[in-house]
């Protein structure tokens, strides 16, 4: 038996200071612990909360296991305080049928310290071109699916696939929204930036173009539509319209969107380039708003990890995207004004329920599954070193406030003191 | 120390490279720099710029030690990070590099450990052929005061213009971007004016600064037609009797006749591109002086 002591618990009665016991991978006490010998963790000036839920990671497997593999990226998950991310499938293979999801779940099963849930390609190979094995992979359990890297550029074939997959009620259209067309050669935001350091720009309706259409189609089909990694501000306008017209629709916003902008982008750092780009102040405090209004249904990390040496050569050169398990907590606390609730409703509650993890994301009661995150919203730390294979941060050496302190699955510690 | 961009230089540092241009002018070829070794390393072509940066170092005395892109590692397969090494392990003194991508520079030089002198990087910089330009606008007005430059044609893809946009008016001189929406920068923050409307803004330029049209992505060009730029944008005969009469022509080069300027015009008496491509050889000499002496 393990026991938190000392922690305010978000409970399914609201905030409680109240000790939390847990035997066999469930909660067995919320209140006074048992008597006994018991492992003990000491979460006096803490929160305790169900662990997060990362609806956007890159494990890099199958495939560039140079980068990241399911063990690293589960391990920079446990010390985020996620117990289950959704694993994008812009591996190699792609992610697209039932025989690389049986790979995937028999390592994570294998080898990963947090749950991991596969997001499903919607496109043979990510191509774009056919409808990948939607039933085969639904079968063993996917339940979001993206062509994450790309959009789904073909209007028809989009429109093809999320007719097909409304059949299944509890399915998820996700979309990474960037026309080719509008973002090619483009390296950064399109703007200031982008002028004075001397790059091509991405402009603002390369994302929002695709947006704007897919909620044509939403509307058209009637199906759970997800925006992934919302970057401007036109886009939230756009999704909250569209929630107020009562179309199906959530978005997720990055830690580093809600956190920085293309004013940061001082020197060419690698480690400020990802897809979408960074964008203006306005944008994010556009992203800011709309995710303390709910407008923005989940903080996701788009943990994308890549090694030094490809991220070490000039920034046109560099590959997109940064990490970002490991530093998400802090960064969305700052971002909801250290609103706590606001933090479990948006990194954990929400994200859950639109991953369909229903083991996760529960507050805690008596008899719920022991998937837990104890954070010390007050603790100071400087990001230094990564449990990722991957030090692409682009908070590398800044002063965070608010840290994780353990982080239990299914009962078990995995990240923390005895862990 | 090294020189990638004039948007760093102060205006001081600017005018000291072309007070030491204008002296390597003067003094023509000097031995001080023998036993220095320099070597230009070009990952795209060059002609030019190449050509101008090897006189420029000849002049000086240096070695020149050359780095052929095409029968180089690079080709293999080599990092530019490997390359940058390997080069700098050499000891050589002063790398001088042109690449496609910005920043390039800045790195060769952390791996490497050697001072840069940038040639061109992508859409970001062209020092040395900023620094001409400025030379020959100085060597015509005097100074920088209250001189109007107007940049016709594809700004938002230039690095010359972006190099004259980060310095000039920090020099006290005043820029107009003239072209069509497609190819005016459209973010605030260059002090800059601008204008689709040539015509209207002819009669008030010092400098008419004409910019090379380049391929936008997606293959298409930022306007429908090399004729109706050129109806709308073209320096022909007409427009130019509407410059003041002192107005000067400039031009990066290599030009476009027909498209941004009539032959008639870019070999007329008042083009200075001629003075332009000469200015380039002081300045590189200066540039490269500078930094082996580590005052850049």
């Amino acid at each position: 038996m393990i026991v938190i002591s000392g922690a305010k618990a978000l409970t399914t009665r609201g905030w409680l200071e109240a000790d939390v016991a847990i035997e066999d991978a469930k909660i067995t006490h919320v209140g006074v612990a048992p008597d006994g010998e018991h492992s003990r963790i000491d979460g006096t000036g803490m929160i305790l909360g169900p662990a997060f839920v990362d609806l956007h990671t890159h494990l890099r497997e199958p495939g560039e296991s140079w980068k990241e593999d399911i063990e690293t990226g589960t391990a920079a998950a446990a010390r985020g305080g996620y117990a289950a991310v959704v694993a994008m499938p812009n591996t190699d293979p792609a992610i697209d049928r039932g025989e690389v999801v049986d790979r995937v779940v028999a390592r994570a099963s294998a080898v990963g310290q947090v749950a991991v849930a596969l997001a499903g390609a919607l496109t043979s190979g990510r191509a774009g071109e056919e409808m990948s094995r939607l039933d085969e992979m639904y079968d063993r359990g996917v339940r979001i699916f993206t062509d994450d890297g790309d959009s789904v550029g073909n209007a028809g074939l989009l429109r093809r696939i999320m007719t097909y997959l409304k059949d299944r009620g509890d399915v998820v259209v996700a979309q990474h929204a960037e026309d080719p067309a509008l973002s090619a050669g483009g390296h950064l935001n399109e703007g200031m930036a982008s002028q004075t350091l001397g790059v091509l720009g991405i402009p603002a309706s390369a994302e929002t173009s695709v947006i704007a259409r897919d909620l044509e189609l939403v509307a058209d089909v009637g199906i759970h539509y997800h925006v992934q990694h919302l970057s401007t501000a036109r886009g939230v306008e756009l999704v909250r319209q569209a929630k107020q017209a009562g179309l199906p629709v959530t978005a997720e916003v990055t830690p580093h969107h809600l956190t920085l902008t293309d004013a940061d982008i001082r020197e060419l750092d690698t480690n400020l380039k990802m897809y979408p780009p960074l964008r203006t102040p306005s944008d994010r405090a556009a992203l800011v708003a709309g995710l303390s209004d709910g407008t923005i249904d989940a903080i996701a990390t788009d943990h994308a990890p890549h090694a030094e040496s490809e991220k070490d050569v000039p920034f046109e050169e560099a590959p997109r995207g940064v990490t970002g398990l490991e530093t998400a907590f802090p960064l969305g606390l700052a971002a909801l004004s250290g609103d706590l609730d606001a933090v479990f409703e948006r990194m954990s509650i929400t994200p859950a329920r639109i991953s369909g993890l229903s083991r996760h994301g529960r507050p805690i009661e008596v008899g719920a599954p022991a998937n837990l995150v104890l954070v010390d919203p007050l603790r100071k730390w400087k990001v230094g070193s990564f449990a990722s294979r991957a030090a692409n941060s682009p908070f590398a050496g800044w002063e965070l406030e608010g840290e994780v302190m353990a982080t239990i699955v299914e009962g078990k510690l995995v990240y923390g003191d005895g862990a | 120390m090294s020189l990638v961009d004039v948007a760093s230089l102060s205006p001081r540092q600017i005018e000291s490279v072309l007070d030491r241009a204008a002296e390597m002018r003067e003094l023509g070829r000097t031995t001080q720099y023998a036993g220095r070794t320099v070597v230009p390393m070009f990952f795209e072509p060059s002609t030019r710029t190449r050509m101008s940066f090897d006189l420029a170092a000849t002049n000086l005395g240096a070695q020149l030690l050359a780095f052929d892109h095409k029968t180089s590692s690079a080709t293999k397969g080599e990092t530019l990070r490997d390359t940058a090494r390997t080069v700098g392990a050499m000891g050589p003194d002063l790398l001088i590099v042109r690449h496609v991508s910005a920043g390039a520079p800045e790195a060769v030089q952390k791996w490497s450990g050697k001072p840069v002198l940038n040639a061109g990087d992508g859409r970001r910089a062209h020092p040395t052929q900023t620094l001409s330009d400025l030379l020959v606008i100085r060597d015509r007005f005097g100074d920088f005061s209250g001189v109007h430059v107007g940049l016709v044609g594809d700004i938002v893809n230039s690095r010359v213009a972006r190099g004259l946009l980060s310095s000039f008016p920090r020099l006290g001189g005043r820029v107009t971007a003239i072209g069509p929406s497609t190819f005016v920068p459209r973010a605030g923050g260059w002090q800059m004016s601008s204008t689709s409307d040539f015509d209207s803004i002819i009669g008030e330029l010092d400098v008419v600064y004409l910019l090379r049209v380049q391929k936008e992505r997606g293959g298409g060009l930022g306007y429908p037609s090399d004729g109706e730029f050129h109806r709308r944008f073209g320096l022909n005969q007409e427009r130019s009797h509407r410059l003041k009469p002192d107005c000067v022509i400039m031009h990066p080069g290599p030009i476009n006749r027909g498209v941004e300027v009539s032959s008639d015009v870019a070999d007329g008496p008042s083009s200075v591109i001629l003075d332009q491509v000469a200015a380039g050889v002081p300045i590189r000499m200066a540039a490269i002086a500078m930094t082996l002496d580590g005052h850049l």
